[in-house]
């Protein structure tokens, strides 16, 4: 398990790790709340944090390890089309800019939890809220289990092998998410971002110093992809892939908002500005993600050789380890380790925040619906505290059990899943005017659509411009080929943008049916007026005549 | 003056409509037309174009909401 282990990287990296498990425990005790045993506490942390700690914890919770370790890899493997991060990262802000402040004010007023408490309640419809409960908690799992891949990227790098230390990673996350909450993770990514920061910079400044400068990097991608037999890669888009680069970065950005753990992040905030100021503030951190996919530029200059990887006989490796392997060629072992921490560190975030997040929507949109409808606050607590456990073990089995190349094919369609829930919750966020049917409708064909085009697509391995292998017969990437559908071009596009498409197209028709038919409306629980409510206006369970 | 109406006709007023609003539209369609930017030249620093552009095009995702921020916050 320890050979070959660079001691000093190792012990750096577990005395960060050890202190911010520390940290993790203590966050319980932080901004100290009357009673942890209610879910607005142990869940969203109070709904009380300002600017400062909404931006490290969305930060934290949307530019994950995996991120940091897949996108430089995509990067060094295919060029171009790894960029599409940043155009994503981009235009996610201003696009939900006015969406979140409204979902924000109606979760304030009627304390909803998750994006299914909304749905319940605006479309008056449990199997519709049900759906999209589901829905998000399998977009998550998968997620989560990414988080691991991260992780043992950089235990590969650093020489240890073996599934001992994730397990014992994970489990030492898994206790403190229990006790403390969403409050951990909050704590917690004030580190995680400090470390990424600094790494980051002095990477983009050091990195490319040694290797002669930028000229030299670009110039080293260019003869790689000049002397590579795909026609897809290069360091500018080939002309075909230029409409799955703008569908791509648009149809992940849509999604982005609508995965559980971003709205658990954006409901834990104080006030509707706190939001807005950190729509504007958070392409920060977009910066620091495009800076980190050009080190896959980097390492292809340097001659870093993946894990696993065997050029001549045109086995790929492990892709994922390229960055840690660059930290280690280019660093010294001391502050290696503190890259490698940071990436560590930045796992444990997103999958705490991510386990609270598919906690919640077990406990609020299964548990108390379906198995016990009046569970006091302390019952629902508990249901998710002990949901976060299940779902953390869920994600470790299937990293150790099953193919890790299994989680990464569920979270490629995990993004073209939780795309299917925008109509009912962002769209209808402005009107009702889908039918309630209509939406379940459409979810449906979305869903259908996403899988089909998901399983079409091939994963090939060039021998020439025009000749190819395939390496994996299904679901062998997001870039759905138009021909596919009829049309004579070699053009691809993200197989959610089309399933999502469809979705819309079939809740317009399925809703002018439904009316048409006289189907029952279902019952808005929510007004106009309380989509623009802000923090000083009260809350549905303050008033007298709600208490029960 | 604003304090002069009662407080149940604000809380209906209420709105997050703006013309300028529509300003959140820019770093959309700066970004999502890759034609626009894909190409290598003109480089800076020995980055080709295709990336610092995107790379500075953030800042116009910044700056326009910060300005719409700034603006309609009440």
């Amino acid at each position: 398990m320890f050979d070959n282990v660079n001691g000093v990287e190792l012990t750096v990296f577990t005395i960060l790790f050890i202190a911010v498990s520390v940290l993790g425990f203590v966050a319980a005790r932080w901004r100290r709340a009357d009673d942890l045993e209610h879910l607005d506490e142990w869940g969203l942390g109070g709904r009380n944090f300002g600017s400062w700690i909404t931006w490290f914890l969305i930060g934290g919770d949307l530019y994950t390890a995996y991120t940091f370790v897949a996108v430089p890899a995509l990067v060094f493997g295919a060029g171009a089309i790894g960029f599409f991060a940043v155009p994503y990262t981009i235009v996610v802000y201003p696009m939900l800019f006015l969406v979140l402040i409204r979902l924000w004010s109606v979760s304030h007023v009627h304390g909803f939890v998750t994006p299914a408490d909304f749905v319940r309640a605006r479309h008056g419809s449990s199997t519709l809220a049900l759906l999209i409960a589901i829905t998000g908690i399998v977009a998550t799992m998968p997620y989560i289990a990414l988080q691991l891949v991260g992780i043992e990227a950089v235990l590969k790098a650093m020489g240890v092998t073996g599934h001992v230390p994730i397990i014992v990673a994970f489990a030492i996350l898994a206790a403190y998410t229990y006790n403390s909450g969403l409050r951990a993770p909050a704590l917690i990514a004030f580190v995680k971002d400090a470390l990424i920061y600094v790494v980051i910079i002095i990477a983009v400044i050091v990195i490319p110093y040694k290797l002669g400068g930028w000229d030299a990097i670009f110039g080293a991608a260019e003869k790689k992809f000049d002397a590579s037999p795909n026609p897809g890669d290069g360091v500018v888009l080939a002309g075909p892939a230029q409409l799955q680069y703008a569908t791509l970065a648009f149809g992940s950005a849509l999604a982005l908002f609508l995965y559980p753990h971003s709205v658990t992040a954006v409901l834990a905030s104080r006030d509707r500005n706190v939001i807005k100021r950190n729509m504007a503030a958070l392409p920060a951190y977009s910066f620091v993600l495009g800076l980190l996919a050009l080190l896959g530029y980097m390492a292809v200059k340097a001659g870093v050789v993946p894990i696993g990887a065997d050029p001549e006989a045109g086995v790929p490796g492990d892709g994922n380890t390229i960055v840690p392997l660059l930290f280690d060629q280019m660093f010294p072992s001391w502050f290696a380790g503190v890259a490698f921490a940071a990436i560590g560190i930045g796992a444990l975030v997103p999958a705490a925040i991510m386990s609270i997040a598919a906690a919640n929507l077990w406990t609020r949109n299964i548990y108390v619906e379906y198995i016990n409808k009046n569970a006091t606050p302390k019952q629902e607590a508990k249901s998710s505290k002990l949901a976060s456990l299940v779902v953390k073990a869920g994600a470790l089995v299937a990293i150790i059990a099953l193919d890790p190349e299994f989680s990464i094919d569920l979270q490629l369609i995990g993004g073209i899943i939780i795309l299917q829930t925008l109509p009912a919750v962002a769209i209808g966020l402005y009107t009702r005017w889908f039918h309630r049917w209509a939406l379940i409708a459409g979810w449906a064909a979305g869903m259908a659509v996403g899988f089909w085009a998901t399983y079409q697509i091939q994963q090939k391995v060039f021998t020439s411009p025009t000749e190819f292998t395939v390496k994996k017969e299904h679901f062998g990437g997001s870039a759905f080929p138009l021909e596919k559908l009829g049309f004579d071009t070699t053009y691809t596009i993200y197989a959610g943008f089309l399933a999502i498409v469809v979705n819309l197209i079939v809740c317009v028709v399925a809703t002018l049916v439904f009316r048409a038919l006289k189907a029952p409306e279902g019952e808005d629980a929510t007004k106009t007026s309380e989509y623009f409510a802000d923090q000083d206006d009260p809350r549905l369970r303050d008033l007298p005549e709600v208490v029960h | 003056m604003v304090d002069d109406v009662p407080e149940s006709t604000r809380q209906t007023e209420r709105s997050d409509r703006s013309p300028w609003n529509w300003l959140l539209l820019v770093p959309l369609i700066a970004t999502l037309i890759p034609p626009f930017y894909n190409r290598l030249q003109p480089d800076l620093f020995g980055i080709p174009f295709f990336y610092w552009y995107q790379l500075a095009a953030i800042a116009i995702g910044v700056s326009t909401t910060l300005v719409v921020y700034r603006i309609t916050r009440r």
